[in-house]
């Protein structure tokens, strides 16, 4: 008994890191020796290999006119690509860098096809073992290269779609000054609706984009952890800058959602962009003006937490590009580098930094009086009610 | 690079025949070869219709090239009563085979082919099959043809089923003349078929049962009777691969191979007569097809009359199982690529897609 207490208490000697390598060290040695025995062997026999191949991306050419397409090995084999349909048709085709893509690895598949002009068509790549990969093109249009007039017409989307609406939506500043503390409560809450709308819509486009990412890479696993990061550091970086106990400052909380709404509109931005330049909608009108009004809301959320605090417009309108600006590029990105997994990633600080806010402001307003109170309530259901209202405008 | 893989792909759909038309320079090239001579051409919208690389034919052991009169007489020998015995032995396999370039199959088969062996045989031959299963699922032989009950070679009938590393014998009397086919009749059937497990089974009218211009359109119709009258036969087998088991194929061909004879068209004289037994065993689609281009056909369906049952006709029809003859000629034709397909324009671009390369003279 003695012996062994002095033996724990002349543990120290040893450096602390030692303990904390020795689990991971054992960790490595059953790993190896699972490789190595391959008791699973026996389970494998008759078992046809695995094979996942994920499309990710594919940009049509004109002059010539041709499909190329990215495509990504997200499962734990080799896949080789034996042949390649269109339309129910073997097609000539050239792979890059070789046919058979390792594991985590990318390849590019050029066909050269005389596609149609605003009709589908749909890209089988046919595997070794006769296991078929689809996708479609649901819209044939020339994907945009990364020029300056691509530029231009994404950015100004971005414009359109993010920073005009939410600018216009700060312009609610004067009107919010002049409510009384009851009805700051309303607006607060009306803040928090929308938020948790956007929390939502954006948890939903992301889950739906997940299935785009090569499995290894799990694109809803990718959602929780960016949710996860963001709310983290937020709430970090929220609690140094108010002292312990108080509520944030007005002006701390208002970038604070100006931040979880960016972020937000950054993914928007993304889904958008790319689903112009993937001919996945034709690019209406209608969906940009819907968007301008659903986001208008955004703006009105900002300036909420502002009623009893005096901005000036400068600061104003650096709270408006934190939330508008990053439309633009993320339009830019989604336009002419779209990768599902990263707009997942945005999607998800996105909701993370809401989440946050939401938090934010809920406690703000019970510091101010009750949270369960008729009007309050009514604040957070108006909001959500005209998000939903706005969303019907967005007509994809 | 890229002109490297226009000859690799070896095919292109329409371009050959119209540029064989424009250079008149049809005589010994193939189409395969126009592509790939032709950078500009690969260059152009559009692209190749195809398939790219080539089947290792050795791997597989069969070719279908060679497969097209690669006739099975059988072990033949003498009844004491005068009947021809003919003896087969037919072996059930598991055997990964390549469809497409690069796409394999795992097929199962008779003989280590698909299809199976052609069977050839006289009206009135006895037939004796002895039938080992060497796969690893129970399997039978089931004939088109008339024969007892007892070796129809379906389910709890006869021997029934056999199972792995079992065997069975069919005897039978070869009859009626006609173009005919087997298969396994194991369940569920569809899988069975369409693994790979059919094959021709052709009988020849006997032109001793006949007299005037009737025994003179038997004997042609027989093996030494077309031999000897300068008539090309041939056997097509029409069939489809579903790789990766979604209920429809992936894969039309003839005689298995996508896009075969597209890039080895078959060759006929100007003055051969051609005769082609064409058989469908497609699963998961109703029906197939055959169109020959720029000529008309004399069509006898399952082949057991001697007078056409369709005559000056250019596509034909066949749900599965059902087969007959094809009959024509490409006299006084200009030589060149004359194409036949499957006129379900999906099945020809999925690879029941060929070409026949015309040329001078004989080939047979």
């Amino acid at each position: 008994m003695t012996a062994d207490r002095n033996q724990t208490e002349e543990a120290p000697a040893r450096p602390g890191w030692v303990a904390g390598l020795a689990p991971l060290a054992l960790l490595g040695v059953v790993v190896a020796a699972f490789f190595f025995f391959d008791p699973l062997a026996k389970l494998r026999e008759g078992f046809p290999p695995i094979e996942e191949l994920t499309i990710q991306r594919v940009v049509l050419n004109d002059s010539p006119n041709e499909f190329v397409v990215s495509v990504v090995n997200g499962g734990p084999e080799p896949v080789t690509v034996a042949q390649v349909l269109v339309d129910d048709a073997y097609w000539s085709h050239e792979v890059t860098p070789s046919r058979t893509i390792e594991p985590l690895r990318s390849a590019t598949v050029r066909i050269d096809y005389p596609w149609v002009e605003g009709e589908p068509h749909e890209i089988v790549l046919i595997t070794e073992s006769g296991v078929t990969f689809e996708h479609e093109v649901e819209v044939s249009v020339t994907t945009p290269t990364a020029d300056l007039q691509t530029f231009a017409l994404l950015g100004l989307l971005g414009v359109y779609v993010g920073v005009l609406p939410v600018g216009i939506g700060l312009l609610w500043y004067p009107w919010v000054r002049r409510l009384g503390a009851r009805w700051v409560s309303f607006l607060l809450m009306f803040t928090a609706g929308i938020l948790v709308f956007l929390a939502f819509d954006a948890t939903v486009e992301a889950i739906e984009l997940a299935p785009a990412v090569p499995g290894a890479f799990r694109g809803t696993s990718l959602l929780v952890v960016s949710i996860g990061v963001a709310l983290a550091t937020l709430l970090a970086v929220g609690g140094r800058s108010t002292r312990k106990g108080q509520q944030p400052s007005a002006l701390v909380l208002a970038t604070l959602i100006a931040v979880g709404i960016g972020l937000h509109n950054l993914g928007e931005g993304l889904a958008i962009g790319a689903a112009y330049s993937l001919g996945e909608v034709a690019l209406t009108s209608l969906l940009v003006v819907g968007f301008t009004i659903h986001n208008a809301t955004e703006g009105l959320g900002i300036v909420a937490s502002l009623s009893q605090q005096r901005v000036g417009i400068g600061r104003l309108a650096g709270l408006g590009l934190i939330a508008g600006a990053p439309t633009i590029v993320g339009s830019w990105l989604g336009g002419i580098a779209y990768n599902p997994g990263l707009a997942i990633a945005f999607l998800g600080l996105g909701v993370g930094a809401i989440l946050q806010v939401v938090w934010e402001l809920a406690s703000l307003v019970r510091a101010r009086g009750r949270l369960v109170e008729p009007l309050v309530l009514a604040g957070f259901v108006a909001g959500m009610i005209a998000m939903y209202l706005t969303a019907i405008l967005v007509v994809a | 690079m890229r002109a490297g893989t226009a000859a690799g792909a070896g095919l292109l759909f329409g371009g050959a025949a119209t540029r064989v038309a424009a250079t008149g320079t049809s005589n010994g090239l193939r189409p395969y070869e126009l592509a790939g001579a032709s950078d500009g051409h690969r260059s152009h919208d559009g692209g190749l219709l195809g398939v790219e690389g080539e089947v290792d034919h050795r791997r597989n052991r069969f070719n279908p090239t060679d497969m097209l009169d690669d006739w099975d007489f059988g072990q033949v020998s003498r009844a004491p009563d005068g009947q021809t015995l003919r003896e087969y032995r037919m072996v059930a396999l598991d055997q990964t085979i390549e469809v497409a370039p690069g796409v394999f199959f795992e097929s199962w088969n008779y003989n280590g082919r698909v299809p199976g062996p052609t069977l050839r045989c006289t009206e009135g031959d006895r037939i004796r099959i002895e039938f080992v299963n060497a796969g690893t699922h129970p399997h039978t032989i089931h004939f088109h043809g008339i024969h007892a009950a007892s070796m129809d070679g379906v389910p709890g009938v006869g021997a029934g089923v056999i199972e792995p590393g079992a065997s069975t014998v069919y005897e039978f009397d070869a009859a009626p003349f006609g173009c005919h086919l087997y298969h396994c009749h194991s369940l569920p059937l569809t899988r069975h078929i369409h693994k790979g497990l059919y094959g021709a089974f052709i009988v020849d009218p006997d032109p001793s049962r006949f007299s005037g211009a009737e025994a003179q359109a038997a004997s042609r119709r027989t093996f030494e009777g077309a031999r000897d009258a300068g008539v090309k036969e041939m056997v097509m087998v029409m069939n489809g691969f579903d790789t990766n088991f979604d209920g429809e194929n992936e894969i039309y061909a003839i005689n298995s191979i996508a896009f075969h004879y597209m890039k080895h068209p078959i060759r006929i004289g100007t003055d051969d007569d051609v005769r082609l037994y064409l058989i469908n065993v497609t699963e998961f689609d109703p029906v197939n097809s055959l169109h020959l281009h720029a000529n008309f056909f004399d069509y006898y369906d399952h082949g057991t009359t001697l007078t056409p049952t369709l005559k000056t006709i250019d596509t034909v029809m066949q749900v599965q199982a059902q087969r007959g003859i094809l009959e024509f000629n490409f006299n006084g034709f200009e030589p060149g690529s004359y194409m036949f397909h499957a006129h379900q324009s999906e099945f020809a671009e999925l690879g029941w897609m060929s070409f026949f390369e015309v040329v001078e003279g004989r080939t047979v």
